[in-house]
């Protein structure tokens, strides 16, 4: 059996005490709500934080309240309350969906939307115990030097797998960070890094206390997502699309993949050939053409990259394609 | 007719359930003795290596730990099978693979021995690796082991059964595939455990999830150098066990010194990782068929070839070797056969016996180039297979006897149930319907060493009390084997099956089977049982006839009573019936043995292969596929089985729908994935249950079970083996369903969608929609061993018999 690392374990009862211990507590510790990726990542030795503060059962983490211009969802909001959160299903079904594909229902338990938006990247050679790396003499991602992904990569090629994110930022969610001496509200997009190691731009001594998804307004969001088994598995490609229309024409679309870099990826190209024309057969088709390039998965997940890199298309065309019902499909 | 049965063939609860189910019984982990200590191994973290040195000193010094120990204080070496005798409980001087266990620590607390394991100094010198079977083959120095038949051979083997030049001379067309079949694992939920403890007494009991105490117990006195008269081992409810845990292990074997050094309980429990590494999964193999067959379809010539990758050990290897060409003539006619068997040393975790152990591999090419038979001769697949059966009660060209033979009957059911005639080829496009069959042993009929023993043994005690003991070595892997054993002798001595208190896999306590494994259990524990209780049973006919003044041939035992069957109002109940019993003879026990009948084979490897009987299995699968990606389902499964006879309906059905679960794993997913040079390493891939893929419970598709009794006279009530067999049809079903989906051959398993796409643009590219092996490599097979068929009036034994002595059965070599 795998044990814990010996930590010291704080529990603090508000949001200004959490982030009054983090800056006390300095860079060797880390906040943990659910636990379901830190704690498994800790018994790897991926993660060895000296201090670990406990916010998952902070009450002012867990709002999800629409009475602004959209829903502020709590960081430590549960996955499965979400997912099975009517309102949430009304109005965003394309993010219910997404959250619905994370993991397995008791980890979805656990789980927090909070915990999903700062998963750690994820690559096959640093998800191992620590016997396993050690045999490998590490990586640059942890106490190594070497990118084993590509020996002559200057960084971390780990990749973004959370599921909630591609749809999220398609939505234009925004992120509420909180220090002991700052807060700062930025779109969920630039919460990201295209950096295995670096993946959050999240300062250490900042809780992520919320997410903000304006309200829909037209828009639409779909989730597509690769993985070998239906019933849990991190996407090894995924896909959220939203397109908002007025009449018959696209207005405006967002579409992000995950699972294919260390960063969520912006599908710019493949956006602006859907713009200005009706969501059919031939502008998806040419929408996911776009996609296919800037898709550059690395041989680091479950599949061959090669396959995931094909499957971008289908996967972009699919998301879309459940966005042209009248009723704009599950999504 | 034989009289109708009041326990057999009912759907008893099995007499573990209560403790399953809520969460009582007491798997190795769970047991926790005063003073115990906790061990951990420190594995290689180098592919191949020497060991320079290894310096335990600091580690020692550490406070909280008791033990340390190094392959030098272990240095006997051990293994399942006489002939492979190549592991150490710790590497002596070498080690093969990432995670081949060097030294040994017992601490306080597990945290203590983990820490002490860093502390553990080792020195490698890197010796060149072999990764994969291509790479054996061309890699005659280093040798990975210094036994072998040569270089990195592990094994070489030819067989010839009859003339096959002249059965191809006679074939109208000739079939030339190549297959592969990848490696995959048994996955079990339960992690490997032991607990070792030497008492005051000077004996040494070991708990542990084993399939086979008596195997783990002939290691234990081989290497502790002990008496094994002074070691006790207990096998402990298994929480899966699939093959998985049928060898002797190092942490067995290093518990039981550590306790013997320290004088205290020592208990390990493996790490999930450490569980890929023990491994002694499927092998990966590479295979070439050479079918000769006519325009009706039936064969009159094979030439079957296969290369193992066999990893770091022996482990069942030579038997695995054997098994890759056993059984391709047990379902069709083949009149002549040629099987040419090799297994290669890799630097990987050692492969061994997993359900269905050497044989789902040649099955599968065989059933998938019968398709292609099939399909180009224009037949129905089906029609095809059903016209050309084995007979019952006949012999294969390999001296193979057949029994009960409910092939026919098994597809027969598959087809109607599936509405293979009314659905195929009618099927909207991606969706297909495939089919295939196979057969399996009902327990090897020779043991794994020789000797003229019988392979199962039961003891039955009854006392005053009408308590009925069972004693048996046999080890419940969660297949129901204690049940088994209650249902058979509650059906003999006519009483309920709770009212029995079933002891086994103990080798204090319990007469000796080998294990199980080989889809054994059943059959041979089954005839053992049914020996003791029918003894008991004459027994309390012979004082219960007196006590009733009725002559024994009007006795009767049923529903806890014996009595008259001409007056059933007169009877004495079961427990006045034994005291009558022990009154009359004294103390009450019997017991019952068995061993399979001899094989009619007598050439060298005809060990493996004979049985006492063989169960045989159909299976339909559906499959729908969509083209655009190669991403397919299996929305439903219909198999047919011929067990010969349930002893209990449910506990069969249970067995068949798990081995078609594991069967579709190993078809759609599971692979032992390695990087082959990473830091100058063999690497497995991901050696944890996330990434691992196996499917879940949420994949398994709807299966449709049908239970074909064709009783077998060599089973116990007639019964034959389910443990296994039902797995085998699966993969080239899913294979031969893809192919009638979308018109494209994977020759290789696993079927993954990324190979469908492959094929699929093969063929939008004009070339062969396949996707499979290329080439075979140049194998130095021997040269055959010739063996006249039955029907050129073989005897079963070689032909140069007398001029090279050569073709007598080498126990060894099984």
């Amino acid at each position: 059996m795998l044990r814990l690392p010996r930590f010291r374990y704080f529990v603090p009862r508000t949001i200004s005490e959490a982030t009054a211990m983090k800056a006390d507590s300095g860079s060797g510790s880390v906040f943990v709500a659910g636990g379901t990726d830190l704690y498994p990542n800790m018994k790897r030795r991926q993660q060895t934080p000296a201090a670990v503060i406990s916010i998952g059962g902070l009450p002012e983490l867990r709002a999800v309240d629409f009475s602004g211009d959209g829903v502020a969802i709590g960081a430590g909001a549960i996955l499965s309350d979400l997912e099975n959160d009517s309102r949430i299903r009304e109005a965003y079904p394309g993010l219910a969906h997404a959250i619905a594909e994370i993991s397995t229902p008791l980890l979805r338990n656990m789980g927090t939307i909070g915990g999903n938006l700062l998963l750690d990247t994820r690559c096959n050679y640093y998800d191992q115990n620590f016997e396993w790396r050690q045999a490998i003499d590490f990586c640059m991602k942890k106490d190594g030097q070497i990118c084993w992904v590509a020996p002559g990569s200057p960084r971390c090629l780990a990749v973004q797998s959370a599921d909630s994110v591609p749809v999220l930022i398609a939505l234009k969610a925004r992120v509420l960070l909180v220090s002991a001496a700052d807060r700062r509200e930025i779109p969920l997009e630039d919460l990201y890094r295209n950096d295995g190691i670096d993946y959050a731009t999240r300062k250490p001594e900042e809780l992520l206390t919320a997410v903000w998804i304006p309200r829909p307004d037209g828009w639409r969001a779909a989730y597509r997502k690769l993985r070998r088994r239906g019933s849990f598995d991190f996407p090894v490609l995924s896909v959220g699309a939203a397109v908002r229309r007025e009449g018959p024409r696209v207005e405006e679309a967002r579409i992000v993949l995950g699972g294919v870099a260390s960063a969520p990826l912006r599908l710019t190209d493949a956006e602006e050939r859907l713009k200005g024309r009706p969501l059919d057969e031939d502008s998806i088709r040419d929408a996911a053409d776009a996609a296919a390039r800037p898709s550059r998965p690395m041989d680091n997940t479950d599949f061959s990259f090669l396959w995931r890199k094909e499957m971008t298309k289908k996967y972009v065309a699919s998301a879309l394609r459940a966005l042209t019902g009248a009723e704009g499909g599950r999504g | 007719m034989s009289p109708p049965t009041r326990v057999v063939g009912r759907p008893y609860e099995k007499v573990d359930a209560a403790a399953k189910v809520t969460g009582q019984t007491r798997f190795a982990d769970d047991l926790v003795l005063p003073r115990m200590l906790h061990c951990k191994l420190l594995r290689s973290r180098r592919t191949h290596a020497i060991l320079r040195r290894v310096d335990v000193s600091r580690a020692a010094a550490l406070p909280g730990v008791l033990a340390i120990a190094t392959g030098r204080d272990l240095p006997i070496p051990f293994g399942i099978l006489p002939v492979s005798q190549d592991e150490h409980a710790l590497c002596l001087d070498r080690v093969r693979f990432v995670g081949d266990p060097i030294s040994a620590v017992a601490a306080l607390d597990e945290e203590t021995a983990n820490e002490a394991l860093a502390l553990i100094e080792v020195d490698y010198e890197d010796l060149p690796t072999i990764a994969s079977i291509e790479q054996a083959v061309e890699t005659p120095f280093p040798r990975i082991h210094d036994y072998g038949d040569r270089d990195n051979f592990h094994k070489l083997v030819s067989m010839e059964f009859g003339d096959v030049e002249e059965g191809f001379a006679r074939a109208e067309k000739i079939y030339d595939d190549l297959f592969f079949y990848e490696g995959n694992t048994h996955l079990p939920l339960e992690q490997h455990a032991a607990l070792a403890d030497l008492g005051p007494d000077g004996k040494l009991t070991l708990w542990s999830s084993t399939q086979t105490p008596h195997y783990v117990h002939r290691a234990l006195a081989k290497v502790l150098e002990m008496p094994a008269a002074r070691i006790r081992v207990i096998a402990t409810p298994n929480g899966g066990g699939f093959g998985g845990k049928s060898d002797p292990f190092n942490h067995e074997i290093v518990v039981a010194h550590l306790s013997r050094v320290t004088g205290r309980p020592v208990k390990i429990c493996l790490t999930r990782e450490e569980v890929f590494y023990c491994h002694r999964g499927r092998h990966p193999i590479l295979m070439r068929a050479r079918t000769g067959v006519r325009r009706d379809g039936s064969i009159t010539a094979m030439h079957f070839q296969t290369v193992l990758d066999g990893g770091a050990y022996g482990s069942y290897g030579v038997a695995s070797t054997y098994y890759s060409g056993a059984l391709q003539t047990v379902t069709y006619p083949v009149p002549v056969y040629r099987f040419d068997g090799a297994r290669v040393f890799t630097n990987k975790p050692p492969c061994g016996p997993k359900r269905g152990h050497g044989t789902p591999q040649p099955r599968f090419a065989l059933e998938a180039q019968l398709d292609k038979i099939a399909v180009d001769l224009g037949f129905d697949p089906a029609a095809m297979r059903l016209s050309h059966l084995q007979p019952p009660s006949s012999i294969t060209a390999n001296f193979l006897r057949i029994g009960s033979m409910g092939l026919g009957a098994c597809i027969e059911k598959v087809v109607a149930a599936s509405g293979w005639k009314e659905r195929r080829g009618r099927l909207p496009r991606g969706r297909g319907l495939g089919i295939a069959c196979s057969s399996y042993i009902c327990g090897a009929g020779l043991p794994i060493y020789w000797n003229a023993m019988p392979q199962s043994g039961v003891q039955l005690k009854l006392d005053r009390s009408g308590g009925v003991t069972v004693f048996c070595g046999s080890t419940d892997i969660g297949q129901g084997s204690d049940s088994v054993l209650a249902y058979v002798v509650a059906e003999v001595l006519g009483i309920d099956p709770f009212d029995i208190r079933v002891v086994t896999a103990d080798t204090d306590l319990t007469p000796v089977d080998l294990g199980s494994y080989s889809s054994r259990v059943t059959l041979m524990t089954g005839n053992a049982a049914l020996q003791a209780a029918e003894r008991a049973r004459e027994m309390l006919v012979a004082a219960a006839g007196e006590k009733l003044e009725i002559p024994g041939s009007r006795v009767a035992l049923a529903e806890g009573r014996v009595f008259d069957v001409e007056d059933p109002d007169k009877g004495l109940s079961f427990v006045d019936a034994v005291i009558a019993a022990e009154s009359k003879f004294g103390t009450i026990g019997t017991v019952g043995s068995y061993t399979p009948p001899p094989s009619a084979g007598r050439y060298r490897g005809a060990g493996v292969g004979p049985s006492p009987a063989y169960s045989y299995s159909a299976a339909v699968v559906e499959v729908d596929v969509d083209p655009a990606t190669g991403i397919y389902t299996v929305p439903k499964i219909w198999i047919a089985h011929d067990v010969g006879k349930c002893i209990n309906p449910v506990l069969v059905i249970g067995q068949v729908e798990g081995s078609v679960y594991m069967g579709l794993g190993e078809a759609m997913m599971e692979e032992m994935a390695y990087r082959d040079d990473v830091n100058g390493n063999v690497m497995h891939k991901a050696p944890s249950m996330l990434e691992y893929k196996s499917p879940t419970t949420l994949e398994m598709p709807e299966v449709v079970t049908l239970l074909v009794e064709d009783p077998d006279p060599n089973g116990p009530f007639g019964a034959k083996e389910v443990g296994q067999g039902p797995l085998l049809p699966i993969p080239p079903a899913v294979a031969n369903a893809v192919f009638d989906a979308v018109g494209v051959r994977i020759d290789e398993i696993p079927v993954t969608p990324e190979k469908i796409a492959r094929a699929l643009k093969a063929r939008a590219a004009g070339q062969p929609a396949r996707v499979g092996p290329a080439s075979f490599p140049t194998i130095p097979y021997p040269d055959a061993v010739r063996i006249p068929t039955p029907a050129e009036g073989g005897d079963g034994r070689a032909r140069d018999l007398a001029a090279t002595g050569a073709g007598g059965v080498r126990k060894a070599d099984r």
